[in-house]
């Protein structure tokens, strides 16, 4: 049958042959190396404030992403997980509040600080998945507001309306972690582990598994599968993430107070996602980068076209509109369909891999 | 009613022995112990007022949003800045022609006519998409704060009801026995509230009444029940869809009056809102007018009474109530699972 069409290259190598270095993509390697290098040359503004709060933002929103990308739920609840872990290591570490801080070392503040952020996103997650799509981001979001008030609300736990200052990663191995550059690479490093992580779970049987169960959760139940018991296990995974993303924030910022953890930044982390793409664990990063240099940038913006810089939220929310609008896959879902377009053969109009 | 009782006999008694607890705590003259352990029973019956009242705004808004989710499952997140705009065009219409009852229709129409833009050039073209609506709904809510904050300042206003409405007014429930003479005293309550709160009841009824008893409220149930049959058979459903959103929208601007009246209207008002909707049809059970009502009644005695027995914590009582039904029934107290 010479009629039939093979695919005549043979383009793609059998990866076991292949030194592992050779196995990574090239954006890879020239995004790690830009990013190792940056302290070089970028100022310790950009360094501590545009990149160092990227990464933070990016890593509460990729906990986002998890949850929405891989899980198909929506959950706005991440901030005030990132919030209280970052109350937890204010009130089991060290703050300038001496009469709540209980002053322990950080080997036990920061595990503790985790804990509690994953019981209490496992059990949001739990009340959560009772319900399904939509109504999930409501209930989070009553959650996160329940939050805000009861943080605002309560002096003996969480200090009220002022919340605390003064909270300060620990001099470990001597360095003085809230310097621009070990503070960028501190970000940067957490970043990437909680980057890869998710990549690696994404493939691995559970994140499968739960893909499986956001595409077809009565299929995945038939198959044997508890529906309910992998989403939760999702939300306890995606409150590690935004956990520690909490806990730099505390330390970028030195302080937590309930506007850390309110609704409007709760919904800024969705906003970040979402202009980001929530198809792969990269969008996130992209989008708080994104949203990170508009809030720096944006006074100068809108001066320039003779706006005040107060209408910043207008510039997010129009930017937002017009992303969700155009590309409900964020900035990710332009560039896919821009590579789509690239790899298109204009005589067959159609991708010329699908032979 | 009868199914529920015959099927949980138990919780029947329950709810009934609280009802009628409840009733006698507002009725009866409270005797001496009564008072040293929970207060004054003018401050109880206030709060008892205060919360159905609130209840009654609550339900204004709520219904809408109930509505509107209900026919077209749009989570409406913008439903708060719907609500504080009818609060902004409610206020400039009462102080610049004088007539407070002219706010209402002006502010029903504008922000009805916003919606039906709404419904028009965003919604339709995404239909069936949930989570897209969703999220251009919350796009939309910041930039329509923004922009209200931009054209309007971030001021306090309050509408002030016409002097015909203004004042208290003497109502049949006793607070306390006068100790001289062992005359009666009846509780004094703002002739307003009153007011506001049978016109929510009136409307309450009447969307009742128009979603059970005519054509076009059987249309927008068998739309709620299945979209895809209803357009089968013929129904014109894309024109009951903008008909919904504009009315949901204008109980959204008419309780922006409303809540104007009762409190204040300023920027920050319309995630207040937005959130105490979304806690009130959670609770009632989505697309449900009944439970949006129930709901409401009981997130807004939550809210009063919290706020006078446990001042701290009313907020997280409101939540707490929510939690509980969603842990105990998730499809809400009068939704369908």
């Amino acid at each position: 049958m010479a009629l039939v069409e093979t695919n005549p290259r043979p383009k793609v190598h059998d990866a076991r042959q292949r030194v592992w270095f050779e196995r990574i993509p090239a954006s890879y390697w020239i995004v790690c190396i830009a990013l190792l290098i940056m302290p070089a040359f970028a100022s310790e503004f950009t360094l501590y404030q545009v990149f160092g709060w990227s990464f933070i933002l990016g890593m509460i929103s990729l906990s986002l992403m998890f949850l929405g990308g891989y899980g198909g739920m929506v959950s706005l609840v991440q901030m005030s997980v990132a919030g209280l872990a970052g109350y937890m290591v204010a009130i089991f570490g060290d703050s300038a509040i001496t009469d709540i801080s209980l002053g322990w070392p950080w080997y036990i503040a920061i595990p503790l600080a985790l804990i509690v952020a994953m019981v209490f996103g496992t059990i949001v997650g739990s009340l959560a998945v009772r319900t399904e799509g939509i109504y999930t981001i409501m209930i989070t979001l009553a959650v996160a507001a329940a939050f805000f008030y009861f943080t605002r609300q309560n002096y003996v736990v969480f200090n009220g309306f002022s919340g605390f200052n003064g909270v300060l990663p620990p001099n470990l191995f001597g360095v003085d972690w809230r310097q621009s550059i070990p503070f960028y690479y501190l970000t940067l490093f957490w970043a990437a582990v909680s980057y890869f992580v998710v990549l690696y779970i994404s493939r691995a049987p559970f994140g499968l598994a739960l893909q499986g169960v956001r595409d077809n959760p009565r299929r995945m139940a038939a198959l044997g599968y508890s529906v309910n018991a992998h989403r939760i296990a999702a939300y306890a995974f995606a409150a590690l993430i935004a956990g520690t993303g909490g806990i730099l924030l505390t330390w970028q910022s030195a302080q937590i107070s309930p506007g850390t953890a309110g609704i409007g930044p709760a919904i800024d982390i969705l906003v970040i996602a979402v202009i980001g793409g929530m198809s792969r664990p990269i969008g996130p990063f992209i989008g708080a980068f994104i949203y990170v240099l508009l809030k720096t940038f944006a006074i100068d913006i809108l001066l320039s076209v003779g706006l005040s810089g107060e209408r910043f939220q207008l510039l997010i929310g129009l930017g937002f509109l017009a992303i969700v609008f155009f590309s409900p896959d964020g900035l990710l879902g332009l560039w896919d369909r821009w590579q789509e377009y690239r790899k298109r053969d204009p005589l067959l109009d159609r991708s010329e891999d699908r032979l | 009613m009868r199914d529920f009782a015959s099927r949980h006999p138990g919780w029947t008694i329950i709810i009934l022995l609280a009802v009628a607890i409840f009733i006698w705590l507002i009725f009866a003259v409270w005797p001496k112990e009564l008072v040293d352990v929970i207060g004054r029973k003018k401050v109880f019956l206030n709060a008892v007022f205060n919360g159905i009242t609130l209840g009654g705004l609550y339900f204004l808004v709520a219904s809408g949003f109930t509505l509107i989710f209900g026919l077209m499952r749009n989570v409406n997140l913008a439903h708060g800045s719907l609500y504080l705009l009818g609060g902004y065009i409610g206020y400039f219409v009462a102080s610049s022609t004088g007539y407070w009852l002219l706010a209402f229709p002006v502010a029903f129409v504008l922000v009805a006519i916003v919606g039906i833009l709404m419904q028009i050039f965003i919604f339709r073209r995404m239909e069936g998409q949930d989570l897209r609506q969703t999220l251009v709904t919350i796009g939309i809510s910041i930039v329509m704060a923004d922009l209200m904050l931009w054209g309007v300042g971030g001021d306090f206003y309050n509408i002030s009801p016409p002097s015909w409405l203004s004042g208290p007014m003497e109502t049949l429930f006793v607070t306390g026995v006068k100790r001289s003479s062992g005359e009666l005293i009846y509780l004094k309550y703002p002739v307003v509230r009153v007011v506001i709160f049978l016109a929510s009841v009136v409307i309450g009824v009447a969307m009742w009444m128009i979603l059970n008893r005519t054509q076009i409220g059987m249309m927008i149930r068998a739309g709620v029940d299945d979209r895809d049959m209803l357009s089968a058979t013929g129904a014109r459903i894309q024109l009951v869809f903008v008909g919904v959103f504009a009315f949901g929208a204008g109980l959204a601007g008419i309780a922006g009056v409303v809540g104007g009246t009762f409190q204040s209207v300023a920027p920050g008002e319309d995630i207040r809102f937005l959130l105490a909707s979304l806690v009130v049809v959670i609770v009632g059970g989505m697309g449900s007018i009944t439970g949006a009502a129930l709901g409401a009644l009981l997130i807004g005695l939550a809210e009063q009474f919290g706020s006078v027995y446990f001042p701290t914590y009313a907020v997280v009582l409101t939540f707490l109530i929510m939690v509980l039904v969603l842990a105990f029934r998730p499809q809400g107290l009068m939704g369908r699972s």
